[in-house]
């Protein structure tokens, strides 16, 4: 079944917030910003930028007719800073003109002074100055204190991950509209419409049945428009109704890298106890979180670290302490992973320098720790219908990992300049929000006179390939063409109170939401055909490729007829329905509960090089076995294993945030922030689905793919470190992601 | 400030005046309302924008790939300028099909760059491999994909495809589901159009600078220079654009990037320099950038730049009825500085044909391996004589204010042995001479590093013969 998405994108007919036609008298707006880290504002000065012609209007704090505040889980973000600014990128003011160009260039004339007050950028200095956005979470299981002494080897470190901007290739943006009795559409480039509908009816003081968010698709989210595109919708929507024109705000490539926040950078300390057999018996761990200035999701995200602490292993005594620190950076916000890519570092991070203590491969640690059905994970669920060991045997089976290990050693002896390196990398990811009343979504199926149906959920595209997995599901409960079904637009008039498409879990909630509306359709169809068939009861009614079945022998009457018969008769040919993930459920007082659904498992082997002359590297080769439940549609989930895999080992060796001394971003254009590109990404990436183990949990028996397949980049980073060790066999590695050509050159030739 | 200028975009004529300054990119999104060009980025970086520019050279169209962010619509006068639009047929072309097949596209952004550049690929080449494929799309990024989609459809499109032996490429690619009919037509339009065309562009006193292939001034304006006065030079080209006159080879100021990698002549005494290149921006930007502009751009790191400089090039300055020569190496007077009045034009630059014994090796280190800008780049041009130094020069990018030769370590390297004792003290002196800050492309420290493994690595690449490789830790 080919994607009707993917046809459009092709073809360069897809339209995304910028390829909208305007309405008439459409007004452009540019974002005027803080130069600085921390201060207060003492005086702003719009006149000269209202003097340029073609400037309508400033608008600015005291515009704003609602609450100045767009905060989700904690109430701590203006939208436009009043008093005072927190970090380099907050906005200030919204300059509205006749054109593009004449908004941005009148927001450099806008002059403003501050009052420079002290700053902080390092999670560490904001944790020992007390800036702690919510009190610590601890996360433990058994007791770490009573069994250090049993352990054989006791190693800690420290652990340093970057952050890493999204770079959705479409920047944020938005085209708001006034509309009769003084509500608004916003078009929007978002992955939670509610979340815009809710924060614009904050701000507007609308209710938020009077603002409809329509989303067509996003040209790439990554959980950057979780709940960073907000901003831009609400001011689009405010500059609108002020002036009572259209308003679109489409952010310029460095404006939009300068204010939206990225994923979270942290700092880590681990101690990390084991037997002489390699089984780990107790891991301690902090982490600093950089939250940037305000929570936005840091506190969920901080969440999701404790989680996935224990990556794919079973560890019976574990502590693990996260700090949400409050920063003068842009809010980090959520990225692909959100929070448990970070944490899986660090826990492979102390597997590789316990390896290196006790001198054995780490491969022999991970292997005498994976997860089997029956262990209990710190959070207190049980695992079941685990495939971690299965995941990691086969991928070292299938890609002869133990042969390879060699080959790299021969090749290592042989050369001196050039060094090659491998390592295993298992990922165990959690299915669901963890907030667990974001675990419902609807869907609404109308059946067209002409037997076509249109479907509208609260997921939304943007290009992990819902639209299509929704399709399936449709096409396979009703047993029609899929053809026939059109995915529609997700839009908060037609499906309320969306949770945000995130958490990997947008095919899984509204997929099954879709089911029991097609489902529902599909019931009275039957008893309409029972009834025009003569027969007894539903049972020996079945609709198989559009024709109807009456005890499996083919009749007459079609999907069409059906569908006809059924107007004619006054039935329903539209169904709502809503789906709630079931058995779930978080106790935060005590930091336990069935948090996830399910588990999605996988082992990566990965292969490098290093140049050891000029300390460039390579990733090779990655090598995958995933756990794919049953898929949906097999080349959307091998895309978005790939893709992940690559974005995965960009932000371990290559994309590099930096920031001055001042906090302002140094990285903000793609001439200095570099992703991979297709020369980077690795000669071979071979992903195997694991075949036969269906997910009872998941729609159609498949499983969540989003995020899960990123965390197999952070073997890319073990990989490498594995050459670079051949080349400096008696040096230590330093944990201290993305791993450069920089980073990798200074250690290869550097006493320090 | 508008000017007449007539092409033909995708199967349209079009003629009238318009702003020669404002970019293909707004011109087809804004006026066209054609959307599938896309912005991502606004500095030729991620190819979401890129479009073919095709030119009649005799009676056929030559076709390049370019991003329409950083071109100036002066540029399309006379040519074929072909958005995503214009490539599709009524279905999907078999490069779409194959994209949309093997996972090539997710959300879609980067899609219509993809297509365009490898119909780019197809257009100009008539064997077909995986990586030289692969090669030319180095100004494209994809944030979803992770490529590996694109490289399959790739594979696939090669293998349907077979090695193509028409004689003409643009109707093996119609047959082949893979261009639309209507580019038969164009070279006879094309012609027509060039006919009433105004060859030159008429100098106005009132311009206000010098554009040449405006690949880093329409990055660095890219807000106020659709309202600028401009004299555009990448387009007023005499037949010779690279040519040998006694024992010199000239290069013309507007000669692209490209046409300096793909050139015969300089395959013949620089073999090397075509691979060296594709370390240069990526293919839209080298079929853009100019060698004038990278010098007068006056980048510390600029590749070309440092390459002139080890061959001793002279720069051609030319302004009304006043020619001056001045060498390369005194070009530069300090950061961004030249030894140039706004005004002169550099028309050519040249250099003395490489001598047979004499070596040459260019090494940049950047972030990451393709279309980036240089941590460090270091090129030398050596000849020796039974292992001794007869003449050399080396230069440094992106160590100091100015793109950097150095002649202390020149100096100190003259008539002395090819020895690892040598080689190792001219790193010392040549460590002296640099000035390296600490910026996104790396700390001071590390770029003093990096020098010294490049000075290295020439040495290694050139002498194999003379070194082992652990001596050189």
């Amino acid at each position: 079944m080919r994607s009707y998405d993917s046809v459009q994108h092709a073809k360069g007919e897809s339209k995304f917030v910028d390829d909208i036609p305007i309405p008439e008298g459409t007004l452009f707006a540019s974002v005027y910003y803080s130069p600085i880290a921390h201060g207060k504002i003492k005086k702003l000065n719009f006149s000269q930028a209202l003097k340029a012609e073609g400037v309508i209007s400033i608008i600015s704090a005291s515009d704003i007719p609602g609450e100045n505040q767009i905060g989700g889980i904690i109430l701590d973000e203006e939208l436009f800073a009043k008093e005072g600014v927190h970090y380099v990128g907050q906005p200030i003011a919204l300059v509205v003109a006749e054109n593009k160009f004449t908004a941005i260039n009148a927001v450099k004339e806008i002059e403003a002074q501050f009052e420079k007050l002290p700053t902080i950028f390092d999670p560490r200095e904001a944790f020992e100055k007390g800036e702690l956005i919510i009190p610590p979470k601890i996360f433990s299981l058994g007791n770490v204190n009573a069994e250090w002494h049993n352990c054989d080897y006791i190693i800690e470190g420290s652990v340093i991950s970057g952050s890493q901007e999204h770079l959705y290739l479409e920047t944020q943006g938005s085209l708001a509209f006034p509309v009769e009795g003084g509500g608004i559409k916003i078009i929007s480039s978002t992955q939670g419409p509610t979340a815009v509908q809710k924060i614009a009816s904050r701000v507007l003081n609308l209710p938020m049945n009077k603002i409809e968010v329509d989303v067509s698709r996003l040209g790439g989210g990554f959980g950057g428009k979780e709940d960073q595109a907000t901003a831009w919708a609400v001011m689009a929507a405010l500059a609108a109704v002020k002036l009572n024109r259209p308003v679109k705000i489409i952010l310029q490539r460095q404006d939009d890298m300068r204010m939206t926040g990225k994923r979270h950078p942290y700092s880590s300390d681990y101690k990390i106890g084991l037997n002489k057999e390699g089984k780990i018996l107790a891991y301690e761990v902090n982490y600093y979180q950089n939250a940037g200035a305000s929570a936005d999701l840091s506190t969920a995200i901080l969440e999701r670290t404790l989680f996935h602490s224990t990556n794919s292993y079973f560890i019976p005594n574990v502590k693990a302490t996260a700090y949400c620190c409050r920063t003068n950076l842009p809010p980090f916000t959520a990225f692909r992973g959100f929070g448990g890519p970070q944490a899986m570092f660090v826990i492979e991070s102390a597997i590789h320098k316990a390896a290196e203590v006790m001198n054995v491969e780490p491969t022999y640690i991970q292997t005498k720790n994976l997860l089997k059905d029956g262990d209990e994970f710190p959070f207190g669920q049980i695992n079941k219908n685990s495939r971690a060991e299965k995941c990691f045997d086969e991928a070292v089976k299938r890609f002869e990992f133990e042969k390879k290990e060699k080959e790299v050693k021969k090749f290592n002896e042989a050369n001196i300049l050039v060094k090659k390196g491998i390592a295993a990398m298992p990922v165990c990811f959690g299915i669901s929000f963890t907030s667990t009343f974001l675990n419902q979504a609807s869907s609404l199926v109308h059946v067209y006179t002409d037997g076509s149906v249109r479907i509208s959920t609260a997921a939304v595209e943007m290009g992990q390939g819902v639209n299509v997995k929704i399709v399936s599901i449709a096409t396979r409960t009703l047993s029609i063409n899929p053809d026939r079904i059109k995915i529609d637009t997700t839009n908060t008039s037609r499906i309320a109170n969306t949770s945000p498409t995130a958490a990997s879990k947008g095919a899984d909630l509204n997929g099954f939401a879709t089911r029991d509306a097609c489902n529902l359709i599909l019931e009275r169809l039957k008893k309409l055909a029972a009834q025009i068939l003569n027969a007894k009861d539903i049972s020996q009614i079945e609709l198989m490729d559009e024709i109807v079945y009456l005890n499996k022998v083919k009749t007459d009457l079609d999907w069409i007829k059906l569908i006809n018969t059924a107007y004619m008769k006054r039935i329903s040919l539209s169904a709502h329905a809503h789906h709630a993930t079931p058995n779930i459920y978080f106790d935060r007082e005590n930091m336990k509960g069935d948090a996830f659904a399910y588990h999605v498992f996988g082992t990566a082997i990965v292969e490098a090089t290093v140049d050891c002359l000029v300390g460039t590297c390579s990733v090779d080769s990655v090598k995958v076995v995933h756990d794919f439940g049953k898929s949906l549609h097999p080349v959307t989930d091998k895309g978005q294993a790939e893709g992940g895999i690559v974005q995965g080992i960009g932000w371990m060796t290559l994309e590099e945030i930096i920031y001055d001394n001042e906090g302002k971003l140094l990285t903000d254009a793609l001439s200095t922030y570099k992703v991979p590109d297709i020369q980077f990404a690795p000669a071979i990436i071979d992903v195997h689905f694991l075949e036969d183990v269906p997910n009872p949990y998941g729609p159609f028996q498949s499983k969540a793919i989003g995020e899960p397949p990123f965390m197999y980049g952070i073997g890319a980073f073990f990989a490498i470190c594995n050459a670079m060790k051949a080349f400096r066999p008696h040096k230590s590695i330093q944990y201290n992601s993305p791993l450069t050509h920089e980073k990798v050159l200074l250690w290869l030739h550097s006493e320090k | 400030m508008e000017k007449q200028i007539n092409f033909i975009c995708n199967d349209n004529a079009i003629s009238g005046k318009m702003n020669p300054a404002i970019t293909v990119l707004d011109y087809l999104r804004t006026v066209k309302k054609l959307t599938g060009t896309k912005e991502g980025c606004r500095e030729g970086d991620c190819g979401a924008c890129t479009v073919l520019l095709g030119s009649l050279v005799g009676n056929k169209v030559k076709y390049k790939s370019v991003n329409s962010c950083l071109l100036p619509l002066n540029s399309v006068n006379g040519k074929h300028l072909v958005s995503i639009e214009g490539l599709n047929i009524e279905k999907l072309s078999f490069i779409q099909e194959q994209l949309v097949d093997e996972g090539g596209t997710q959300c879609g952004f980067c899609t219509p760059g993809f297509v365009v550049s490898l119909v780019n690929y197809f257009l100009n080449h008539n064997n077909y491999n995986l990586h030289e494929a692969v090669t030319s799309l180095d100004g494209n990024i994809c944030r979803c994909t992770g490529y590996a989609g694109i490289k399959r459809a790739i594979e696939n499109t090669i293998s349907f495809l077979g090695n193509n032996s028409a004689k003409d490429n643009i109707e093996f690619l119609i047959n082949k589901n893979i261009l639309p009919k209507y580019f038969l037509e164009i070279p006879k339009l094309l012609k027509r159009l060039n006919a009433q065309l105004e060859t030159k562009s008429k100098k106005s006193k009132t311009s206000k600078f010098l554009v040449s292939g405006g690949t880093d001034i329409y990055v660095q304006q890219r807000d106020t220079i659709h309202s600028s006065n401009i004299e555009f030079v990448a387009e007023n080209r005499s037949e010779k654009t690279i040519w040998k006159s006694g024992d010199k080879i000239y290069l013309s100021g507007n000669l692209t990037v490209e046409e300096f990698r793909e050139s015969k002549l300089i395959h013949q005494y620089l073999p090397s320099l075509k691979n060296h290149l594709l370390l240069f921006g990526s293919l839209p930007i080298r079929n853009r950038a100019t060698i004038a502009g990278n010098i007068v751009n006056a980048s510390p790191i600029a590749d070309i730049t440092n390459i002139l400089l080890v061959l001793n090039s002279d720069v051609h300055l030319h302004y009304e009825k006043k020619k001056r020569t001045i060498p390369l190496i005194k070009f530069y007077k300090g950061y961004k500085q030249l030894n140039k009045t706004r005004n002169e034009l550099i028309t050519a630059v040249s250099f003395s044909i490489p001598k047979s014994k004499s070596l040459f090796n260019f090494e940049k280190i950047s972030r990451r391996t393709f279309l980036d800008i240089a941590s460090v780049n270091s090129s030398i041009s050596i000849k020796t004589s039974a292992n001794v130094i007869e003449d050399v020069h080396i230069s440094a990018g992106g160590v100091s204010p100015v793109p950097l030769y150095l002649r202390s370590t020149r100096k100190f390297l003259l008539n002395k042995k090819i020895s690892l004792e040598n080689i190792k003290h001219a790193v010392k002196i040549a460590l002296a001479e640099i000035s390296p800050i600490s910026d996104a492309r790396g700390s001071s420290e590390y770029k003093s590093l990096l020098l010294r493994q490049l000075f290295y690595s020439h040495f290694i690449k050139l002498y194999p013969q003379n070194f082992k490789h652990e001596e050189f830790l």
